[in-house]
Parts: C-alpha cells; sequence; structure tokens
C-alpha cells in the first residue's frame, strides 16, 4: 500500500516536471522569461534614474542664482572624486600586500587575520562611522592614549580614514581570489631563470594579475563615491557629494540637487569607463631588473618589515576603528538604556518600526533582484544577446558606479510622479535599483565559471531546458545565487544615501537613516545611539549568519 | 535506422566559415573518424550534428527525418565532448541517470538503465564515487556510459581519448570499438590522432578548413591519398617537386632538381607541367651497392640521421640533389643496418610513386597543417 503510494507520488511529480519541462522548452515561453528580466531592467533599474534627472534637468538653472551654493556644489563634487581616487591608490598600496600575506604565508596567523578582513564588511556602513567617529576622535578613543581630546576632528583626515578601512576588504578579497587563482607556475618559472623574488612578482605576477588590480580598484573608487551614511557622521565641515545632497535635501531647492546629482552621476560613469577602458594598456616597468636593489628588497628582513607593517596598517586603520563600537555599546548595556529600551519608549518604538521597514526593504528587494537578475545573468553569461551583450553588461554595471544618494535623488523625482505608488514600494524599488548589478554580476560570473558544454551534453542526453536548469546549473550555482542575495541583502540593510533621498516621511525612515539622524542631530543620548547601533549590528550579523549557516547546510 | 545525412551545410562564425558546403553521409552502425587537424571543422561538425549549433546554411537529417530545428533533447544523439563535461556534483550513477531521467523514466527504471551501463563500462564498483575520484580512463568510460544510457543509437565522440596517457589511449580505443559494434550504435569519432583513426574506423573523413578531402576505408584513404595534404596528414610521406620531362603510353619521366630524374607510371600529364610525387616512407627503400646501368628511380645519397621508434626505425638520407627523404622499416630489419655517413641508394618502385599537380600556393603551404 505505502509502495503504490510512493508509486503514484513519484508518478504525480514525474507529470509536474514534465509539463513545467515541455513548457520550458517552448521558444515562446524562454522569449517570454528573458524579456520579463529585460523590460524589468530597463523599466525598473535604468529607466527611472536617468528619466527622474532628464525631466528635471531645466531646474538647473536656478542654482546659478546662487553663487555661493554653486561653489560649495562644485567643491562638493570634486572632494567626491578627489577623496575616491586618493582612498582607492592608499587602499592598493595598503592591501595587496595583505592579500599576498594571506594567500602566501605560511604562518598560524593568516587564519585569524583571513577572518578579521571581513568586519568592516559585516558592519552596516552607519555604524562603521559612528564607531571610527569614536575611536578617532571622541576622549574615550585612541585620543587618550596621547594625552588629547580629540586626535583627528571631524573632517577630510577622518573621513579619509573611514573610507580607507570599508574599501580596505573589497581590495583584500578581490586580490585573495586572483592569487589562488593565479598558476604560482609562472613566477617559479621566472626565479629558475634567475630572476630576484621581488623581479618575479614585479614583472611578472602583477602584470598578470591586472585585471584583478583594476577591478578591485575600481570597486573600491565605486564605494567610496557612494557611501553616505558615515561619511556625514564624520565629515565635520567637510562636503562631498552624497553629504552635500544629505545635509540639503530639505533646506536648498530642487535645482542644487539636480546639478549635484547629474554631474555625480556623469562624471563617475564617465570616469569609471575611461577608467576601464584605459587602465588595461597602463604597462607595468618590465623591461628592466636591478638585481642589487631587488635582491634587498626581497631578503628575509624587508619581507618581514613590510608583512609586519602592513598587519599595523590594517590592525590600527581597519580592524580598532570597526570594533571600537563594542565598548560603547558595553557601557550602554551596563548604565541603564537597555531598561529604557526595554520599558519602551517612542525613542525605541520609531527604532523598532525603522528596524522592521529596513528587514522589509532588504528582503524584498532581494528577492526581487533574484527573481528578475537570474535571467539577466543567464543572458550575459551565455551571450544569449549576442553583440548587445557587451551593452547590456555595460549598462548592468551603472548603478553600482553611480554614488547611491545622486541615483536616489533622480529617483525621487522620478517616483515622486506616481503619488500613488505607497512610499513604502518606492523605497522597496530604489533599494532594488541601487542592489540589483551585486546579484547579476556575482551570478552572471558563477555561471561563466560552468563550462558551457554541460549545458550541451545535458540537452543531448534528453534534458529540456527547466531540467538543465534544475539539476545542472542551479545545483553548481547555487551558492553564488546565496552568496550574491547575502550580499544584496546587506546592502540594501546599510544603504544610507537613496534611503534619505527617497524617503518622504518619518513613518518610513530606514534604520541607517534614522540612526545618522540620532547622531547628527543628536536626537538620541551617545549612549543610546550607541546601543541603538549596536542592536543593528548584532541583528545584522545574526541574519547573515543564519544565511551563511543555511547556505553551508545546503552545500553538504 | 540511425543514419546521418548532411546536404550542402555551411556554418560561420563572425566572418570565418568553419564548415563549407558540406555534404556527407553516414550509415546504419557505421563507425566513422572524423580526421584534421586544429581549426579543421571537427567539433563544429559534432556540435551541428547534436544541434548544439545551428547551421547556416544547408540540412541536416537523422533517420532521414530534417532536424535543422528540432532541438538537442529530441535529436536522441548523444554528445561526449572533449574533456568530457562530467557533471561534477552529481555521483557516477547519477551522472548516467540523468538522460533516463531527463527523458521521463522512474527513478527506479532509470537507475537500473544506469547501472548495466557501469556494468558494460566496468564502472559499476564505483557508482557512489564523484567524477573527481576517478581516473582518466574511468572519467572517459563514465562519458561513455552516460552517452549510452539515454538510449541514443547515434553517439558523437569529440576526441574522446584525447586526455588520456599513449597506452591507455591504445587499449582504450579498442573498447570503444567494441562497444559501439556490440550495441549496434552509429558513431563519429572526431580525432586528430591519425593512428588512432586507421586503427578504428570503418570509414575515415579527412576534413581540412570546414570541406571534405577525401573519405573513404582506412586502407584506401592510406594508400591512394586524392591530394597531397591527405597524403602528408595521413601517414608519412617524402615528396619531390619536378618538372614533366618526357611522356611516353606507359608513363612520364620527371626531372627532379640538380638534374636527377624519375619515371611514374602515370601518362595524364603534359610535358613543362610542374607536378609533386609522393611516396610512402616505409615503401622507400635503402640499398647498398654500385647502381647498374638498367636501374631506374635509384637516387644516390648520405645517410644523415637514424632515429630508433621502438618498433621502426627511421633513417633519414640527404640525396645528392639537396633532398630530403626518410626512409622507415621494421626494427628488426633495419637496426644498425646502415652508418651515418654512409653512402647509400634511395629505390622509389614505379608502382608505389603518386603524381599530383604542384600546388598554386606552393608545397609548403599545401603541407601546413596549422
Amino acid at each position: 500500500m505505502r509502495r503504490q503510494r510512493a508509486i503514484a507520488s513519484e508518478n504525480v511529480r514525474l507529470r509536474l516536471i514534465r509539463k513545467i519541462d515541455d513548457f520550458s522548452a517552448k521558444n515562446l515561453v524562454k522569449c517570454a522569461v528573458y524579456a520579463s528580466s529585460i523590460i524589468f531592467f530597463f523599466t525598473l533599474i535604468l529607466i527611472p534614474p536617468i528619466a527622474g534627472i532628464l525631466e528635471n534637468i531645466g531646474k538647473l538653472k536656478t542654482i546659478y542664482y546662487d553663487p555661493s551654493l554653486l561653489t560649495s556644489a562644485n567643491l562638493a563634487i570634486i572632494n567626491s572624486f578627489t577623496m575616491a581616487f586618493t582612498v582607492a591608490t592608499l587602499d592598493l598600496i595598503a592591501a595587496l600586500p595583505l592579500a599576498w600575506f594571506i594567500v602566501r604565508s605560511k604562518m598560524k596567523i593568516v587564519n585569524f587575520i583571513d577572518v578579521l578582513v571581513d568586519i568592516p564588511f559585516l558592519i552596516p556602513t552607519a555604524a562603521l562611522g559612528y564607531s571610527s567617529l569614536l575611536f578617532w576622535s571622541s576622549q574615550d578613543g585612541i585620543s587618550r592614549i596621547f594625552g588629547m581630546e580629540t586626535l583627528i576632528p571631524p573632517g577630510f583626515a577622518l573621513v579619509l580614514l573611514l573610507h580607507f578601512a570599508f574599501s580596505y576588504p573589497v581590495i583584500v578579497r578581490v586580490m585573495v581570489g586572483e592569487l589562488l587563482t593565479y598558476r604560482e607556475v609562472y613566477e617559479v618559472a621566472a626565479r629558475t631563470l634567475g630572476a630576484q623574488p621581488f623581479t618575479a612578482v614585479r614583472t611578472i605576477t602583477l602584470p598578470l594579475l591586472k585585471p584583478g588590480i583594476i577591478v578591485s580598484f575600481l570597486l573600491a573608487f565605486a564605494r567610496s563615491l557612494s557611501e553616505t551614511g558615515a561619511t556625514v557622521i564624520a565629515a565635520g565641515n567637510f562636503e562631498n557629494g552624497p553629504v552635500f545632497i544629505f545635509k540639503n535635501i530639505d533646506k536648498v531647492g530642487e535645482g542644487a540637487l539636480v546639478y549635484v546629482s547629474s554631474v555625480l552621476i556623469l562624471a563617475s560613469t564617465i570616469i569609471f569607463f575611461l577608467i576601464k577602458l584605459l587602465a588595461p594598456s597602463l604597462k607595468f616597468p618590465i623591461k628592466r631588473a636591478f638585481p642589487s636593489i631587488e635582491r634587498k628588497l626581497s631578503s628575509y628582513e624587508v619581507v618581514k618589515f613590510r608583512d609586519g607593517a602592513t598587519i599595523l596598517v590594517f590592525l590600527i586603520i581597519v580592524v580598532a576603528p570597526s570594533l571600537f563600537i563594542a565598548l560603547p555599546v558595553l557601557s550602554a548595556l551596563l548604565d541603564g538604556t537597555v531598561n529604557e529600551m526595554v520599558a519602551g519608549s517612542e525613542l525605541w518604538n520609531v527604532f523598532w518600526r525603522s528596524m522592521l521597514i529596513s528587514y522589509a526593504v532588504g528582503s524584498i528587494s532581494t528577492l526581487m533582484n533574484v527573481v528578475f537578475g537570474l535571467p539577466a545573468a543567464v543572458l550575459i553569461a551565455r551571450r544569449k544577446l549576442g553583440r548587445a551583450t557587451s551593452i547590456f553588461k555595460a549598462l548592468v554595471s551603472i548603478p553600482i558606479i553611480v554614488p547611491s544618494i545622486a541615483l536616489g535623488v533622480s529617483l525621487k523625482f522620478f517616483w515622486g510622479k506616481y503619488g500613488f505608488i505607497p512610499e513604502f514600494w518606492v523605497i522597496v524599488f530604489s533599494h532594488t535599483t541601487i542592489t540589483y548589478t551585486y546579484f547579476v554580476e556575482s551570478m552572471s560570473a558563477a555561471i561563466e565559471g560552468i563550462p558551457v558544454e554541460m549545458e550541451d551534453v545535458a540537452g543531448t542526453l534528453g534534458a529540456k531546458p527547466f531540467t538543465i536548469f534544475r539539476r545542472i546549473t542551479l545545483p553548481l550555482t547555487k551558492y553564488a545565487v546565496f552568496s550574491g542575495a547575502i550580499l544584496v541583502f546587506t546592502r540594501a540593510l546599510g544603504e544610507t544615501g537613496a534611503a534619505k533621498a527617497v524617503v518622504r516621511t518619518k513613518e518610513f525612515q530606514t534604520l541607517p537613516v534614522l540612526l545618522v539622524d540620532w547622531i547628527i542631530n543628536k536626537r538620541a543620548t551617545s549612549s543610546q545611539s550607541a546601543l541603538g547601533i549596536g542592536l543593528y549590528i548584532i541583528s545584522a550579523f545574526l541574519v547573515l549568519l543564519a544565511l551563511r549557516f543555511i547556505i553551508r547546510e545546503r552545500r553538504r | 535506422m540511425p543514419s546521418i545525412r548532411l546536404v550542402n551545410v555551411t556554418k560561420k562564425f563572425g566572418g570565418i566559415t568553419a564548415i563549407k558546403k558540406l555534404s556527407l553521409t553516414i550509415n546504419d552502425c557505421e563507425y566513422v573518424c572524423v580526421l584534421g587537424p586544429s581549426g579543421s571543422g571537427k567539433t563544429t561538425l559534432l556540435r551541428l550534428i547534436a544541434g548544439i549549433i545551428k547551421p547556416d546554411e544547408g540540412e541536416i537529417y537523422i533517420n532521414n527525418k530534417l532536424v535543422n530545428d528540432v532541438p538537442p533533447q529530441e535529436r536522441n544523439v548523444a554528445y561526449v565532448p572533449q574533456y568530457y563535461a562530467l557533471f561534477p556534483h552529481l555521483t557516477v550513477i547519477d551522472n548516467v541517470a540523468f538522460g533516463p531521467l531527463s527523458r521521463g523514466l522512474r527513478r527506479e527504471e532509470a537507475y537500473k538503465v544506469g547501472m548495466h551501463m557501469l556494468e558494460m563500462t566496468r564502472l559499476a564498483w564505483r557508482a557512489e564515487s564523484l567524477p573527481y575520484e576517478l581516473s582518466g580512463g574511468m572519467q572517459q568510460r563514465l562519458a561513455l556510459a552516460r552517452g549510452l544510457a539515454c538510449g541514443a543509437k547515434i553517439l558523437l565522440l569529440d576526441e574522446p581519448l584525447g586526455a588520456l596517457d599513449a597506452r591507455l589511449r591504445v587499449e582504450l580505443r579498442f573498447r570503444l570499438r567494441e562497444i559501439a559494434k556490440e550495441n549496434g550504435l552509429t558513431v563519429i569519432h572526431v580525432t586528430h590522432d591519425q593512428e588512432e583513426a586507421i586503427v578504428v574506423a570503418d570509414r575515415l573523413i579527412v576534413l581540412r578548413g570546414g570541406e571534405i578531402q577525401q573519405e573513404g576505408p582506412p586502407s584506401q584513404v592510406y594508400n591512394e591519398p586524392k591530394n597531397i595534404f591527405v597524403a602528408h596528414f595521413v601517414g608519412g610521406a617524402n615528396f619531390f617537386e619536378g618538372f614533366i620531362a618526357e611522356t611516353d603510353p606507359h608513363g612520364s619521366w620527371v626531372q627532379l632538381r640538380n638534374g636527377f630524374i624519375l619515371r611514374v607510371n602515370e601518362t595524364r600529364w603534359k610535358v613543362g607541367e610542374k607536378i609533386v610525387i609522393m611516396i610512402r616512407e616505409e615503401k622507400t627503400e635503402i640499398i647498398k651497392g654500385i647502381k647498374r646501368r638498367e636501374d631506374i628511380n635509384l637516387l644516390p645519397g648520405t645517410i644523415k640521421e637514424a632515429s630508433f621508434l621502438g618498433d621502426f626505425v627511421i633513417y633519414g638520407i640527404l640525396l645528392d640533389n639537396g633532398d630530403n627523404v626518410n626512409s622507415k622499416m621494421p626494427t628488426l630489419l633495419g637496426i644498425g643496418k646502415f652508418k651515418i655517413g654512409e653512402r647509400v641508394y634511395v629505390r622509389l618502385r614505379t608502382e608505389y610513386l603518386r603524381a599530383y599537380p604542384y600546388p598554386p600556393q606552393g608545397l609548403y603551404q599545401e603541407l601546413k597543417v596549422m
């Protein structure tokens, strides 16, 4: 009886799969799936920010009536790019040796360093900004060691240190990946031909790693250019583009916002593509060798000094400011703020509501990106659009390049026209726009990693498109799907700039926007802010942990 | 009956034509080897038949049914790509059962078919292993089992032995043919190894630049190559450039470089015509002693090198007219027979000489395989 029931249920399952299989084999269905993902990209991701700015371009002229505002807007824009370029360059110089250390060193400490690298990734940037502010600028931070009130006051230097810290792991992670896939045999061959280790790295390894170096530089550049929440906290009187928009969004006319946003969007897109185009032709100095100098640079002492200095910079500028928040959170736990939170008050009610909104926005935008981003990733990875694939791929990368608050301003203009769309959904749409690239790019890279022959062979063995996807593509990219989803979710959860731009009423403030408001407008005591940030970090950490646990289970 | 027919098939990739107006028929249960250098269109031909790519022009018929627009899963053709594309996340048995399951078989039946195929390929004992845990030869057999399990009667093998070591390659090529014949399969086996192709094929197809140069039984293609390229690509050969000096009703006299004369048994040439003469290395004889007046096709030269190949020895001879020739002979007969620097004659028997028109782009260009 049980066996018959099992056979019956197997039959039902087979019939269902066969039906979906037959359905998926129809050209019309395949076209519909891909078309829907393209339509989604254009209507929700690409057109809204462009249309939002273009429709309001006429308001640009109003800024010319206010020369002082124009001057400060221009300065803010220049500051944005100067900061991004400086940070990306410094990060590259400091992070590359650490990536090298992680991959090549046999020391036991490597595993510990490897874990520490991800800390700035795990802490939402607004929280990181507050932590850095307390570490570098407050009396209780590093200033105490030097007997000073403020070692580094809010301003350019603090923003530089902050951006350095949160962009640093991007470069380490990309370069660790590159070094792991790099075939060391080239370097070994160079050394057997008489090259000093330093010469071999300079003339063979680094030129071969150039694509990875360019990508990591661009990612750090984009991350610095786009960050808003933490920058606002650490900025003091310093203003870059996102800070200018953040501070003036409710004060100045739309002309100034359109001006700064459009220039940021246009300039960042041009600079990004210029770097991408020109950087590959940049030559490493490989034509000459300097045996005596390079022998010294390869010596045990120099290498040890380099590793020591790298780890020191990493611990002092990246790890310590990121973890410093733990101290005020601990003191908030002990000084009675927790009791006040548990008892409940208007302040904490708003906090919990914002947290709920943040998680709801993060979840829905992640789901939308997974559903519509997956076919787009397949289109890119399998070059299904022929020559147009490269154009589509370039368009997909735009949201990651453009400062998110500038994108938020244009989205605010665009969705503002459609008053009937509830504010919550406008926030969801804007977060979907900002995070779309992360999912599609990570997924398309994962799919590209599967030899196309696997899918071809599965087809010749009788599998229809749905079965090929279900049994071959998905199992082999499952890890990437989850990782991409986590990336999107954490990015959406930590987004301040775009959220600030599109939120119209206080009821829909997301958590990072609320916390930045608490800190810079002093709406909460420092103890309350610390506790709020602590809860934010812990909740994000728990969700990440849960997701990683699910992934690990599934991988088994 | 599983037969394949291609009619005027053309496939282009951008500006490159991979297959040019190719027509071909493969009969039921035939084991065909497609031989050609890299870039000759071998893999493209397989991918066209498997339905992974579509032809730009022409028709493809499988079992007399036009399949140009039929997707791969409906063609009932098993394609085994180079390096096999085994699904790394599925066990050996899951890999083999993938085809039957995809074709709608119940799980139990699918695994039964899978196990049968694994037994046939002697892999049943590794059913629960993952592909990366298998040796190269086992992976090759698994790819074959997976292809056979889906019930296809047409098997497309793309360099199936290319990733294996020399010893295993020799062993497995006979096993491949054996399995194909036992199961009544029609096989297209793509390779660039001429020895492998000659040994296993019922019919050989030589491809170059997307065009068929010659097709036929291996012995015919080897002994009667239609052009210089086939002669050069299938087996070792010596080539001589020359002009027709004189013709008579029984043959022609050919003038080689520096006044050397050769006799060929062909009468189709005109006096003054430039030609290329070919003779297989193993049919190039070396003799010691003095030339008699009545001897023809005896060319003087000096032994320059001797290469020991195990079963065979190849002597390299520099002829007095400046041409180089190789002579291949069984080790038992040839080893130590001639010394480096020894003066010898090379005998080229007229019955083994074949003449071809001189290629317009030159002999060197014609012999290029890349």
